[in-house]
């Protein structure tokens, strides 16, 4: 695969024509831009994703990988390039109109980002509460049975504070599950997890993939990780994607920063 | 909440102290550039919150429990900065109105100053203190962990949920606080009276109440409501648009009293002004 910013993404759409209703892809990012005063974070990012399918974008901090994500869910406006969700381009959104897409997307904070004032049940209850019209024993049922997927449905009345990061972000994607998403971004989802908490998140993801057959963005900088839960891995470097493809394809690669990403993971 | 660089009255103080220390006139143009900024964003965040509280749907759960946060929990400061002041300002007059010669106008004078101008701008002080540090800086934690991100994320509109339920509660609550303050003003007034000589409740009363209207009561008790916009708006914009950390969250519950306190007394001088010539 070629370096750059014109990278080929045309197995992803083929992949996409074959496995797609409708060949529309679930995310699609093109020429995104954005800059920091003189930094140049994103560096003209093209990027698809369809239903059923796991991109990993991997990169070195600081490449602005959490910034796409935050721009693909409308938390930033980027300064050039377009966003589409479901082939509609979110630009000009108001902050309603983003709503109506958000439903349909869940979003992994990296630090969980749980409301600290809410228990366990009321951070998941939290998106049923305003978007489903459910009864309380009803909406209860649904909370318990989102924290049982996660592996946490012996903690609903602590509060964020007295459980473990790893549990934080188990119930942070239960919360994000909450409204049955069809896009599910996960920002560093195994970010300062010891490596067995790590192996369990990428697990339960990889359980959600198999059981929702979501279109999933994980943004990471472990590799490993990446291998076990995507499909195709990007790799940004100074606001570029410098490869995209299997994993197999970044090993292939004789590009030197691919091949020094891959010596140091 | 669209990320904006933090500009303006509360901008980082050593990213200004640069230039001042270059030159004056670099410092004044960035400080003219900020504070034109901070009002435009101001204007910005006002008409988002407007718009969001007009349209559905309506967080009543939400301002319920801030009317109580907001209105019950402030009550017990506002009537005891509120007795305070009656017992200093029944003190001040009996020396002052005995010195001239007009004892008999205390009660009046006690009446007309807590229901006019005390009662109004004490309350709107003591709630810009307790209720703006506490807005401004619950916000600001919010918006440094994230979780005001994970309120949009989860498609629910910030401005609706956050910001107009606790506007809307600050402008509700305020002229019923000044009300327990200048009651307990009033109280506080009177028993301050009735321990230097015998003067009963009733007599206080009527005495004090003789020569006012309604014009006298009700014009300057509303008037607390521009100060519960005025209080609800500074705080929570200051605390959504913060950035940096702890030392954000701290910049932001002090600039929201300090400029909260400030824009209602510059708005008291606007307000009693049009309070004069409408309602003479």
């Amino acid at each position: 695969m070629a370096a750059t910013d014109q990278i080929d993404v045309s197995p992803v759409m083929k992949r996409q024509e074959s496995g797609g209703k409708t060949g529309v892809p679930a995310v699609a990012v093109e020429d995104l831009r954005q800059s920091f005063g003189s930094q140049k974070v994103l560096n003209g990012i093209t990027l698809t994703v369809s239903r059923g399918e796991t991109l990993a974008v991997l990169g070195r901090s600081g490449t602005g990988k959490s910034v796409l994500l935050r721009i693909i869910i409308g938390l930033q406006i980027p300064d050039s390039g377009s966003v589409r969700i479901h082939g509609q381009d979110i630009a000009g959104f108001t902050l309603d109109q983003m709503g109506e897409i958000r439903k349909k997307m869940g979003f992994l904070f990296q630090h969980a980002a749980l409301y600290d004032s809410l228990t366990v049940e009321q951070n998941v209850a939290f998106p049923l509460q305003h978007h489903r019209k459910m009864s309380k024993a009803e909406q209860s049922d649904r909370v318990r049975a989102l924290l049982a997927e996660v592996g946490m449905e012996g903690h609903l009345d602590k509060m964020p504070a007295d459980i473990s990061g790893g549990m934080q972000k188990r119930v942070g994607l239960a919360r994000a599950l909450a409204l049955e998403p069809d896009i599910l971004l996960l920002d560093e989802p195994t970010a300062g997890l010891d490596p067995i908490s790590s192996a369990e998140i990428d697990d339960l993801v990889l359980k959600l993939q198999d059981e929702h057959h979501m279109a999933s963005i994980v943004v990471t900088h472990d590799l490993h990780s990446a291998k076990t839960i995507a499909d195709r891995l990007a790799l940004l470097d100074k606001g570029n994607v410098v490869i995209a493809g299997t994993f197999e394809d970044l090993q292939k690669s004789d590009i030197e920063f691919v091949r020094e990403f891959l010596k140091h993971s | 909440m669209i990320d904006r660089p933090v500009t303006g009255l509360d901008a980082a103080l050593p990213q200004q102290a640069k230039p001042f220390i270059a030159s004056p006139v670099v410092f004044a143009r960035h400080a003219i550039n900020g504070t034109l900024e901070w009002f435009g964003d101001l204007g910005i965040f006002f008409w988002q919150v407007v718009r969001a509280a007009v349209t559905p749907p309506f967080e009543f759960r939400e301002l319920f429990r801030q009317l109580d946060e907001i209105g019950s929990k402030s009550l017990p400061l506002v009537a005891l900065a509120g007795a305070a002041t009656g017992v200093v300002l029944s003190l001040e007059a009996r020396y002052s109105l005995t010195r001239f010669g007009a004892k008999s106008l205390l009660p009046a004078a006690i009446v007309f100053s807590v229901i006019h101008e005390t009662g109004p701008i004490i309350t709107g002080l003591v709630v810009s203190g307790r209720v703006g540090a506490g807005i401004g800086a619950e916000l600001a934690s919010m918006k440094v962990t994230e979780q005001i991100d994970a309120i949009e994320a989860s498609a629910v509109n910030p401005y609706r949920l956050l910001a107009a339920t606790r506007i809307l509660a600050c402008i509700l609550m305020l002229p019923l606080l000044t009300l327990a303050g200048d009651a307990c003003g009033l109280l506080m007034g009177w028993v301050t009276q009735a321990m230097v000589e015998p003067l009963s409740l009733h007599q206080f009363i009527n005495s004090g109440f003789s020569g006012a209207d309604f014009n006298d009561f009700l014009p300057p008790t509303l008037k607390t409501a521009v100060f519960g916009l005025i209080i609800g708006l500074i705080a929570c914009f200051q605390g959504m648009r913060t950035q940096g950390g702890a030392a954000g969250v701290g910049r932001a519950a002090t600039s929201s009293v300090v400029l909260s306190s400030l824009f209602v007394i510059l708005a008291d001088v606007v307000l009693v002004k049009i309070i004069i010539v409408f309602f003479p």
